[in-house]
């Protein structure tokens, strides 16, 4: 197991995986060129980039989803083809996906085994795989309880059940593909620890992610994609954070949020025991109440899938809840016909939803077109009483474009053709240049580059000192103690508490995200 | 990135998928022993190679622009509305009660209300479907396709039991009062001077037709509730984050279609037959959903598809008269170009998008 030596030579030999000059192109677009990178055994070895930067197609080859156009891949020292993901498995190789891959049905040991049975009837498997899945759970601190349903289980214990599901098949070289997106600070810490000791055993890791301070804290080197190619590997400890969003930007980039204490105005939105059943019969808001005054920030924090997204939902006129919501001590309509997201807009409430390409976006449609969605009925767009007036909005949308610097600067692209940076500025720039009361912001940097993150940081303060309310929603902690001038935390649909940005870390919001109630503390 | 240009999506597709259709078809020509090429030729002299021929192409195109128009509609707002055929049987009632209605002094006052005969019927019997679709989810692919029979049903009551002229065997309406016969190509072209055929069944109705292709571009394109219709279609989610309510789309959609295709009921029943049969769309209904495929919902595609279902019907028909190829083959060469033109779309798109990368990677 442990790589000590490969046919008798030393360890600095034979690095786990080895590739020479891998590349890939989809179309038009060479999404990995010439990559040649070396992982030695034993060790933790991260992968950064930026979105788009070719980081998943390349471990996507390494797994045999895709089938490079040139280049080689050696495993221990070998030359291997991977034409296939039961080839990489056999290579030893075991992948997590950010997505998991589990039957949501099947308790822990069924979905360990599924694939990997030995034979036709399955009880000597699970059998077999019980005692395996206790022996690693006591050697790695990997344990889940075998005959749990998945669907019973927290996020943080199914990623586990994808790592025992790679090392029951005796993966040797693991590869984890933003694995922390959806834990907790205390689950992402529990999963550094779990790295650790596979570490210690001698297994290889390769670490996908965005997150500059993860690859800090736990890799032994670091490798940075760019556009398709490898720009650079340097050992962790040889680097900074600073120094890597350079190598991954290709310039200098502010990490740190710029801004002038808030100078709060007269409140704006009232929210008072607020509740939300969905189609299911399910209460995922349980009473929430807060308040956000003009010319501040309040930023919601929480593990998604507490009830953030609702809240936004219901403030947004998408979904129907009860309670009173107060916008400029006027109260409005929760539950009537015309509880929608016009009448919202009518009453100075701009939403930048959480899924821009589902709900912000129409990917199909043209950037004009998608800057006047949700604002179509305006009589500015109007031509006459029955037709739209397509050049006027052109004219409005290449003055958006402009102010908001998207590139390209084409308003007849269809908003699929626009990097996610870019798709994000279009809906800010809608939804900003409305001039609202209140602007409701859902996860605004989700899959957007670092330089396009700094841009819609700057808008957001921007908006801020102009005296406008901001509810921010986000599952980054970093960018939630950045932005916010008080941060309210999320769990199970309830307001755990609230803290000002100051007097606060990103270890106690940890605890108060994971429904540990911070009033005790 | 766009893989392929826009004019190869709209024009090349469609034409190689003609292409191979029409292969196909010259094999299972040979293969009944014989020769494709006369029989192409008789296709295109018996559709176009006259103003006789020209007269039934046009007549049929005027049927299938309706139909198509009416699905086109509906697929904009992701509706799939395969009731054209009820829709226009319904169409047909709505004109013969206009019709049968009043002594009509002139057609020109009795077409704008039996155009909106035509609509109103044909919007109604989309209405039902597109109200459980809304409301109840009941999809209205099996909705609007069962209420082609309930349609069919309910005319073949009304006509053998209710409409059926007394002593008449025939399960028909009487004829329409002289009054509502609209003017063929031929009486409106003779005003300018130019002959043509009077026996062809072409119509008013054809203008009416282009008309009709005219409003509903502006309407998807160029009016505010277009553009609800199109983002409702691209993604529900967007237009209810947008406060465009889906009910309100699906039923407004499904209604225009409705009484586009409705309005076939003036070219195929006030136009020619002059009075209401049993069976009168004999099909346009579905063949609007090939011609709405093939003309990528787009109301000039739309237009080109319809004059070319037009020929095929035409031609065919011509084919049937004078050779030995029986009635079933040519029904056998619409299905083909059906299947490629609708279906089998991604078979001639894929090669040629890998051809276009493949050009685009030598130029760069």
């Amino acid at each position: 197991m442990t790589a000590g030596t490969q046919q008798g030579r030393p360890v600095a030999a034979a690095p786990a995986i080895e590739l020479k000059g891998i590349s890939k192109s989809f179309g038009p677009v060479q999404a990995n060129k010439d990559i040649s990178i070396r992982v030695m055994p034993g060790t933790i070895h991260g992968i950064i980039g930026e979105n788009g930067a070719g980081k998943s197609t390349l471990m996507s080859i390494l797994f045999g989803f895709y089938k490079a156009d040139a280049g080689e891949i050696f495993i221990n020292g070998q030359k291997t083809a991977i034409p296939d993901s039961q080839s990489a498995i056999r290579a030893g190789i075991g992948m997590v996906f950010q997505h998991f891959k589990l039957v949501q049905n099947f308790t822990v040991l069924e979905n360990v085994i599924l694939g990997a049975e030995d034979g036709a009837f399955l009880r000597p498997s699970l059998a077999k795989a019980r005692g395996i899945l206790k022996q690693l759970a006591e050697e790695y601190e990997l344990n889940v309880d075998p005959d749990a349903r998945i669907d019973e289980l927290s996020v943080g214990h199914q990623q586990r059940v994808e790592i025992l599901k790679a090392l029951y098949r005796q993966a040797d070289i693991l590869i984890l593909d933003e694995p922390t997106g959806v834990l907790t600070p205390a689950e992402a810490d529990h999963l550094f620890r779990i790295l650790e000791n596979l570490r210690a055993e001698g297994k290889t890791i390769i670490l996908i992610t965005h997150k500059l301070r993860e690859i800090m804290h736990i890799t032994d080197t670091v490798s940075v994609m760019r556009r398709g190619e490898m720009t650079s590997t340097v050992k962790t400890s040889d680097t900074n954070p600073e120094d890597l969003a350079e190598r991954m930007v290709g310039r200098k980039v502010l990490l740190r949020v710029d801004k002038a204490p808030a100078r709060p105005g007269k409140t704006i939105l009232e929210v008072d025991n607020l509740k939300v059943v969905d189609s299911d019969g399910v209460e995922r808001l349980k009473g929430i109440s807060l308040n956000v005054k003009a010319g501040e920030i309040l930023g919601i924090a929480g593990v998604s899938g507490n009830g953030q997204s609702q809240l936004l939902q219901v403030l947004g006129g998408i979904q129907h809840g009860t309670g009173t919501i107060r916008i400029n001590g006027q109260e409005i309509d929760l539950t009537g016909q015309h509880s929608d997201g016009q009448s919202r807009r009518a009453r100075g409430i701009a939403h930048v939803p959480e899924d821009r390409q589902h709900e912000g976006l129409i990917m199909e449609f043209t950037a004009w077109e998608n800057t006047i969605l949700g604002y179509h009925h305006d009589p500015a767009y109007q031509a006459n009483r029955l037709l739209m007036n397509n050049a006027a909005i052109k004219d409005e949308t290449r003055g958006k474009i402009e102010r908001f610097d998207v590139r390209p600067p084409d308003p007849n692209l269809a908003a699929k053709n626009f990097s996610g940076g870019n798709q994000q500025k279009i809906v800010l720039a809608r939804e900003i240049e409305r001039d609202p009361d209140l602007l409701l912001v859902g996860q605004p940097t989700r899959g957007v580059d670092i330089g396009a993150i700094e841009f819609i940081h700057q808008q957001l303060i921007a908006l801020r000192d102009a005296g406008k309310a901001i509810l921010l929603v986000s599952v980054e902690l970093e960018e939630i103690l950045g932005l916010s001038d008080r941060i309210a935390v999320m769990f199970d649909g309830r307001i755990m508490g609230e803290r000002l940005p100051e007097n606060t870390d990103e270890k106690e919001l940890g605890l108060l995200m994971a429904g540990v109630s911070g009033e005790a503390a | 990135m766009e893989v392929m240009p826009k004019w190869a999506d709209v024009v090349l597709i469609p034409l190689f998928s003609l292409l191979i259709a029409f292969a196909l078809s010259a094999l299972v020509i040979i293969g009944i022993g014989e020769d494709p090429i006369a029989a192409v030729k008789m296709m295109v002299s018996g559709a176009v190679g006259s103003t006789y021929g020209w007269g039934y192409t046009l007549y049929y195109a005027t049927n299938f622009i309706f139909t198509g128009l009416a699905v086109a509609v509906a697929f904009h707002a992701r509706m799939f509305n395969i009731g054209g055929e009820g829709q226009a049987a319904l169409g047909g009632l709505g004109v013969a009660l206009v019709c049968l209605s009043v002594d009509w002094p002139h057609w020109a006052i009795a077409l704008p209300v039996a155009v909106a005969g035509a609509a109103v019927f044909g919007a109604l019997w989309a209405a039902l479907p597109a109200y459980l679709q809304a409301k109840r989810g009941s999809h209205i692919v099996i909705t609007t396709i069962m209420f082609n029979f309930i349609g069919a049903a309910l005319l073949n009551y009304l006509l053998v039991n209710v409409m059926r002229p007394a002593g008449s065997m025939d399960p028909a309406t009487g004829k329409f009062p002289p009054g509502t016969f609209l003017p063929t190509l031929h009486d409106i072209l003779a005003t300018i001077g130019i002959p043509f055929s009077k026996a062809a069944p072409a119509n008013v109705s054809f203008l009416i037709a282009v008309a009709a292709c005219v409003l509903v571009w502006l309407l998807i394109w160029r009016t505010r509730l277009g553009y609800a219709i199109r983002a409702y279609g691209h993604s529900e989610s967007a237009a209810v984050y947008a406060g465009i309510s889906p009910t309100r789309i699906i039923m407004i959609a499904m209604l225009i279609s409705g009484a586009l295709a409705g309005m076939m009921a003036i070219n195929n029943v006030m136009g020619e037959a002059e009075r209401l049969v049993l069976n009168s769309v004999e099909g346009a209904g579905f063949i609007g959903i090939a011609v709405a495929l093939m003309g990528r919902s787009h109301p000039f595609g739309v237009f080109l598809a319809a004059i070319l279902f037009g020929f095929l019907y035409q031609g065919g028909a011509e084919l049937a008269l004078f050779t030995d190829i029986p009635r079933e083959l040519i029904v056998v060469i619409q299905a083909l170009v059906i299947l490629f033109t609708g279906a089998l779309d991604n078979m001639v798109r894929m090669p040629l998008e890998k051809l276009f990368l493949a050009l685009r990677k030598r130029d760069a």
